[in-house]
């Protein structure tokens, strides 16, 4: 819709064959963009408690900022679902759908956000710098510092010969860091297994990208790295996972990197607390039209291979582990004030 | 007079005073238009001089510092606002080999007339990276001027003196201070005069007087410490607190002047503890006091762990009234078993 015709039943069949999607390998990126959504609204729940009626950053169960990514699991999901466990993605400020996408366990990432001593880094990070060690999930919470990192951590599986794959997300504001060319001739030059995929949400911040970039799209300029790259509807999974599922399979059979822009919009503010105004309601209400959960939806229906009670069954279910993950995640213990002195140095 | 609430609208106020008189003046940096950098700082300033003046430029600290430096070369005098002193890791380069040396390599000719306002500080649960004071590394490059104000009036008067210098300033305004809505505030409405004024840099100011102990801070340290010293008035010690105001240049004669009025002295700062400005300043301190001095100076700064996001975490490590009242209260009772 946003860059092609909406498939006919029909045209969508042949291009899900082609994709090499399967009717459960479909349903499941439908639940994990379901438990992303209800996880991100529970979180946000919580985040206003103790915040109404007067907005206060510090009070409430989850102080600090929140960066929802409301609207933009297709592109999480799209583009972790080709991924191995080894594999790493390196994300940024804005990572909640790309933690749960990469198999990061959403009781462990809630209790990070709470500042609980059960969270994936015992509440030191909290919710701007989350990583988890065992799904191999980094981020870094100041805009586009990450590139040569996810580009180091592609040269390390190069050079030890393992088959492994760097996803690394971007925002199209963080990609205007001369970090990101450098990224991208380095990549391109000792043809690194890196995936770029640049989560183009229109705005970085407030400030719209025509008033931050000289072309309106990144891919160009991957193109003059000698870097193949793809524009897709980051509304649509299925644009998302092509694309991305060729790109991790050339460079995991040694064919260097790709970017993949995907183009999105998030629903919620830069920040929860945002003051807004520099979108209109009718643009707001364009995208929403395009929420990429329904859409999946209508193409599952479209396909014969999950009715309405099906999906029914299937939200439910993820709502229900996301619910209860950031349930317990509430209710755990915080940390002794005493290790906020341990761990400087390993 | 009227009463302003916070430092960022008043370096915004000054900001704009100065713009109003000088053309020369531009700003430049992240989100400076629609949220005013975030918290305030250039808050009302595109509305009233346009986008070829208060520019949102395109993300990066290299970029924006770079060509800050750069448009200073043709007399220009840049404002660039960054939504975080964390931030300006992207620029270092910038700063610290570029903006800081240029004027001594140049031998004078190229001057660097940059300033430069971030947000600073935690105590908000922003995590590290949104969190940090490093202001004691810029200090630590000689050629930059550092202003680190804690209240409303001291920055507006502050700020017109960073766009009046021919060096590279940068001022560092906590986020607890600026007053925004939804940020905790531990400042306080004040007066403010509405007409320009500057404040001259290297003037330390006595918040409090006293006798028997003297605590040194800066920026939200002070108003904490002038907590602090209210709560030690009701045990009988009567603390004097010393304001910085400006880190480069640094008022050693007001700082070693308490200290030898009171003979004890504990420095306060947010920024990590070692290697940083608790050590310079207690060096200045022994330097200039030490004949008066009746214990070792103490200090109370974050102990060199990366600003834990978890709230008890975070309360351990950031200087609160508690922990300078702890650590005073028991200076002054060392200080007077010793004496």
């Amino acid at each position: 819709m946003v860059w092609r015709p909406e498939p006919s039943a029909e045209d969508l069949a042949v291009r899900i064959a082609e994709a090499g999607l399967e009717q459960g390998s479909l349903l499941e990126m439908y639940r994990t963009m379901c438990l992303i959504r209800v996880f991100e609204e529970a979180i946000r729940d919580r985040y206003w408690a103790g915040k109404t009626p007067d907005f206060n950053i510090a009070a409430g169960p989850i102080r600090g900022l929140i960066h929802l990514a409301v609207g933009q699991e297709a592109v999480a999901v799209g583009a972790c679902t080709p991924l191995r466990e080894a594999d790493v993605v390196v994300s940024t400020h804005r990572a909640h759908h790309h933690a749960l996408a990469k198999g990061v366990d959403p009781t462990r990432l809630a209790a990070e956000i709470f500042g609980k001593v059960t969270g994936l880094s015992r509440g030191k990070g909290g919710e701007l710098h989350l990583f988890d060690r065992n799904r191999r999930f980094l981020t870094s919470g100041v805009v586009g510092t990450s590139f040569a990192q996810a580009t180091g951590a592609a040269f390390g599986f190069q050079y030890r010969g393992e088959r492994n794959v760097v996803v690394m997300f971007t925002g199209e504001g963080a990609a205007n860091h001369g970090a990101f060319a450098e990224a991208l001739n380095t990549a391109s030059l000792w043809q690194l297994p890196l995936v770029v995929v640049i989560e183009d949400n229109l705005y970085a911040g407030s400030v719209p990208k025509w008033g931050t970039q000289a072309v309106n799209q990144h891919y160009q300029r991957a193109q003059s790295h000698n870097i193949p790259a793809y524009l897709v509807d980051g509304m649509d999974v299925i644009d998302v996972y092509e694309a991305t599922e060729s790109a991790i399979g050339r460079a995991r059979d040694g064919y260097g990197p790709t970017v993949v822009e995907a183009v999105c919009y998030r629903y919620r503010g830069h920040f929860e607390g945002d003051p807004g105004g520099y979108r209109s309601r009718q643009e707001e209400e364009t995208w929403e039209r395009l929420d990429p959960i329904p859409r999946l939806g209508r193409r599952l229906e479209q396909l014969g291979w999950a009715g309405d009670e099906t999906r029914t069954a299937v939200r439910r279910m993820a709502a229900e582990e996301a619910i209860q993950a950031v349930k317990v995640a509430e209710k755990s213990p915080l940390p002794n004030p005493a290790e906020a002195l341990q761990g400087v140095f390993a | 007079m009227r009463t302003l609430r916070g430092i960022a609208p008043a370096v915004s106020e000054a900001l704009d005073q100065e713009m109003a008189n000088n053309p020369e003046v531009f700003v430049l940096g992240d989100d400076v238009s629609h949220w005013g950098a975030r918290f305030g700082f250039t808050g009302g300033l595109q509305e009233k001089y346009g986008r070829g003046r208060v520019i949102d430029a395109p993300a990066g600290g290299q970029n924006v510092l770079g060509l800050a430096a750069g448009a200073a070369t043709t007399g220009l005098r840049p404002v660039v606002a960054l939504i975080s002193g964390d931030f300006l890791g992207t620029g270092f380069d910038q700063i610290y080999d570029h903006i800081a040396t240029v004027n001594y390599l140049s031998g004078g000719q190229v001057r660097m007339p940059v300033t430069i306002v971030v947000a600073v500080g935690g105590g908000y649960g922003g995590g590290a990276q949104l969190s940090q004071m490093r202001y004691g590394l810029f200090a630590h490059a000689p050629g930059v001027k550092v202003v680190v104000p804690s209240t409303a009036y001291d920055a507006k008067g502050l700020t017109t003196t960073a766009l009046a210098d021919p060096n590279p300033v940068i001022i560092f305004g906590h986020r607890l201070l600026t007053g925004q809505p939804g940020v905790p505030f531990e400042g306080e409405d004040e007066d403010v005069p509405e007409d320009p004024y500057s404040i001259p840099f290297g003037l330390a100011a006595v918040r409090r007087e006293g006798s028997d102990v003297t605590i040194v801070a800066t920026a939200a340290t002070v108003r904490r410490s002038v907590r602090a010293a209210a709560h030690l008035a009701e045990y009988d010690i009567s603390a004097e607190v010393v304001d910085v105001r400006t880190l480069v240049p640094l008022d050693t004669d007001t700082i070693v002047a308490s200290a030898r009025k009171t003979g004890r002295v504990l420095v306060v700062d947010e920024d990590y503890q070692s290697f940083g400005t608790t050590g310079e300043l207690t060096f200045r301190i022994q330097a200039g006091a030490f004949d008066r001095l009746t214990a070792p100076v103490r200090r109370v700064a974050v102990p060199d762990v990366p600003i834990p996001y978890s709230e008890p975490l975070e309360q351990a490590v950031i200087p609160n009234v508690e922990r300078i009242f702890d650590e005073a209260r028991s200076l002054a009772g060392v200080s007077a078993r010793a004496s």
